[in-house]
């Protein structure tokens, strides 16, 4: 396996860092979250229309530019960096990741849309990192047209604006056997109430969706069953790495807000940036943010080189995931709160930037996998010996 | 033939070889030696290196002209790969062939690289690092063994290093010495080669507090160093030093987890006998130890995708490593006595798996001290990672 990155993946993280510096500083955000409820639809119009981030990983076939997980990252990172707000995780790492697995013409041409970055896209898929269909809160029962969808989704990415809304729900049919599938929402349904939810992190809205008897068309299924199920379950994953990477980024910005105060932060007539006690904690960010890029690239990439866009996610890819998305967590919060720490008074205040990231380290640990249910798949992996590959992966070779 | 072809070769060659050769005499040293272990069977782990380079096994990343296969970086991690899979024992040559030849190689005379590198590859000569002493440990620079030149040229060595692992299984030692009386700090140093069996020179080892001794303390009370045998110039020694230093990285680190993942295991088998498997927090501890594997192993990856370029710049990636993994053992070492609950404290040599990781708790202590201890290192990573304000140094 080669880390290296090609010219290309370093073109597309350069170029995604430069542009959210100047487009989305701490101004910005702070805009957009006072004024316009977490979202900055110049900058989303910019990303999605202008510069076509959107289509990044959407295969080329529907129109897309067909890059892999490793390129997704390196752009999620940035995006962390900066608290970007926009719809973009909600849109690309959700909605367009289960629409990719749907393979008929109906989610083929959202997914057209999506790249073309005419319309943001969530879906309602429950913040564990393993899909469990008995966990699907929405029925469907079959009426003569199609289905009723009923129930309450809670804590929807970008839920309360997204433009296209994907609910799976289990079908109140015996003949299905209760089967999962994944149904694209008509926005101005009668019966559908999305109500914004107030958030610590402000930088990312969320919302409570509430399904009162939603009518909907057969056509408005995109999968059912096993395939609606695998696509679910992909997604969970690929959501979770790709939080993975925004955690790192938004660690390292709070490292680099740190370096930047304490290297103009003046006491007892020295920088306190040259203070021992303070290098220390920089540095030990600096271990925890590494190893977090480590395990990132390496779960992009595992995920890459085991062809996982298209086809089953394999144990060992899950694992890294897991161990990515369990390290970030933990370094995000470590690093936001050593942010504060080492800011000092004006760290406590709202005027300076840890506290935006202090939060979102917070919420962000919570979605896809905390790092307690992530570590128990991992021992359920290594200790209960649940994959049996388990130990030949780890020990697989490292050609390059 | 490609690249991954030839890659794919390589490992069954060396897994074959390793299968065929550590077997019968040498049996016995599988996954022994290395840190921690350096007093198993020294004499026949020298005669394993002659297997090696009977093999060819040796000076697998040297120059062609230097009698080495020249690899790329990619197949001598195979190498180690495959060598740390089969159980390769601890290499007692790694000093000289990973040290000081390839320091040779860049520094040395031809006259040096004749006299030395042939034998460091036919696994007949076996060196030890005379750099510490008991005032120069963090603060590397500040060395008071110091070497005077004779009227013929050669150097008489006067002091104490400290420290020094395998001296009392090698033949020769390299030392880094005061040769300007006048001079502080890491100018007017030297880099001399020297027998051991010599007078003026007497090696004691150090009692750890494992009880074991591989390291010793070396006493030069006027030995002699050949005016050939100094390294570069005089007041050189300190760029050689790190020269030497800049060699340490990277090629062995995927062997080196290898042997942390079968520690891990002992540990994970250990949680089933002992019962505790099915304990929250210690099943959390386990996940997360083998999570930080995992960290390593990409981390590795990362640092061997940029070492193909000699740049001398650490990547900050690079920069961690020490740290990550000397504290990742030493949490290891810590996990595996609390899996082990009563039964740690008690010896019993019949059980090698619980002596083994008995052994990884109390020599993991010195994982985060040499080589840089956690404080130097978080320094390092501050000042050539973060580029904060170097350390203020003392006057005395």
């Amino acid at each position: 396996m080669n880390l290296a990155l090609s010219e290309e993946q370093t073109m597309i993280r350069d170029a995604a860092a430069e542009v959210l510096a100047e487009r989305s500083p701490s101004t910005a955000v702070r805009h957009a979250i006072e004024h316009t409820a977490g979202r900055d639809d110049a900058l989303w119009r910019t990303l999605g229309g202008e510069l076509g981030w959107c289509g990044l990983s959407v295969p080329e076939a529907v129109g897309g530019a067909g890059l892999g997980a490793l390129e997704l990252v390196l752009l999620m990172e940035q995006m962390g960096r900066r608290l970007a707000c926009v719809p973009y995780f909600s849109t690309v790492c959700l909605a367009g990741a289960a629409l990719a697995q749907c393979e008929s013409g109906q989610a083929d041409a959202w997914l057209t849309r999506i790249a073309n970055g005419e319309v943001s896209a969530t879906l309602a898929l429950h913040s564990a990192p393993r899909f469990e269909a008995d966990a699907v809160p929405v029925r469907a029962v079959q009426t003569a047209n199609g289905y009723a969808l009923s129930g309450t989704l809670d804590q929807v990415f970008d839920g309360a604006t997204a433009d296209l809304l994907i609910v799976p729900a289990r079908i109140d049919n015996e003949a299905e056997a209760q089967a999962v599938a994944l149904f694209e929402i008509d926005v101005t349904s009668t019966g559908l109430i999305r109500t914004p939810l107030v958030t610590l992190d402000a930088t990312r809205p969320l919302a409570r969706i509430e399904l009162r008897a939603v009518e909907v068309s057969r056509s408005a299924v995109l999968a059912t069953g096993r395939k609606a199920e695998r696509s679910l379950s992909r997604t969970a994953w690929f959501a979770a790495l790709a939080l993975a990477a925004e955690q790192l980024g938004g660690a390292q910005q709070c490292l680099d807000l740190t370096l930047a105060y304490t290297a103009e932060r003046v006491q007892f007539g020295r920088a306190i940036a040259s203070f021992q006690a303070v290098k220390h904690r920089c540095a030990q960010m600096m271990v925890e943010l590494e190893a977090t890029r480590s395990a990132v690239l390496g779960a992009a990439r595992a995920w890459d080189d085991a062809g996982c866009t298209t086809g089953a996610v394999p144990q060992n890819v899950l694992a890294d995931i897991a161990t990515a998305k369990a390290t970030a967590n933990d370094t995000f919060r470590f690093c936001a709160q050593e942010a504060i720490q080492l800011h000092g008074g004006v760290g406590f205040t709202w005027e300076y930037d840890p506290q935006l990231y202090f939060k979102r380290a917070q919420a962000s640990s919570a979605q896809f996998g905390t790092t307690s249910q992530l570590l128990s798949i991992l021992a359920e992996q290594m200790i209960d010996r649940t994959a049996p590959d388990a130990d030949a992966s780890m020990l697989e070779g490292a050609a390059q | 033939m490609n690249s991954e072809t030839r890659e794919q070769q390589l490992r069954t060659e060396v897994a074959d070889w390793m299968k065929n050769h550590l077997t019968g005499d040498f049996a016995c040293l599988k996954y022994r030696g290395g840190p921690g272990d350096e007093e198993a069977f020294p004499v026949l782990r020298k005669a394993w290196e002659r297997e090696l380079a009977a093999g060819g096994w040796t000076g697998l990343g040297w120059p062609a002209e230097a009698g080495g296969r020249a690899l790329p970086v990619a197949e001598q991690v195979i190498f180690h790969e495959e060598y740390a899979r089969a159980g390769g024992p601890g290499r007692m040559g790694h000093i000289g062939e990973g040290l000081l030849g390839p320091t040779l190689i860049a520094c040395g005379t031809p006259a040096q690289r004749e006299r030395y590198l042939p034998r460091i590859l036919a696994g007949t000569q076996f060196w030890c690092q005379g750099y510490s002493e008991p005032g120069a440990g963090s603060d590397l620079a500040n060395v008071r063994t110091r070497a005077v030149r004779e009227a013929d040229g050669a150097w008489r060595v006067h002091g104490q290093k400290v420290w020094t692992s395998l001296a009392h299984d090698a033949e020769w030692i390299f030392v880094i010495a005061r040769t300007d009386p006048e001079s502080r700090g890491n100018r007017g140093l030297s880099f001399l080669l020297m027998p051991l069996d010599q007078p003026g020179i007497e090696i004691r080892p150090i009692k750890q507090l494992n009880g074991g001794a591989e390291f010793n303390e070396v006493f030069f009370d006027g030995a002699l160093a050949a005016a050939d045998d100094l390294v570069g110039v005089a007041g050189d020694g300190w760029r050689i030093a790190m020269t030497l230093l800049g060699f340490e990285r990277g090629m062995s680190t995927l062997g080196q987890q290898m042997q942390f993942i079968r520690e891990l295991d002992w540990v994970i088998d250990t949680a089933h006998e002992a019962g505790v498997a099915h304990d929250p927090a210690i099943r959390q501890r386990i996940a997360r130890a083998w999570a930080g594997l995992r960290v390593m192993r990409y981390n590795a990856l990362r640092m061997l995708a940029g070492a193909d370029d000699s740049s001398a710049v650490l990547s900050r990636e690079a920069l961690i490593y020490k740290y990550y993994w000397s504290n990742w053992h030493r949490d290891l070492g810590q996990l595996a006595m609390d899996v082990l609950g009563p039964n740690a404290n008690i010896v019993d040599i019949t059980d090698e798996k619980r002596t083994r990781l008995q052994g990884v708790f109390l020599f993991s202590r010195a994982d985060t001290i040499y080589a840089g201890t956690n404080e130097i290192q978080l320094n390092i990573m501050a000042e050539r990672g973060l580029g904060m304000p170097r350390e203020p140094r003392g006057t005395s």
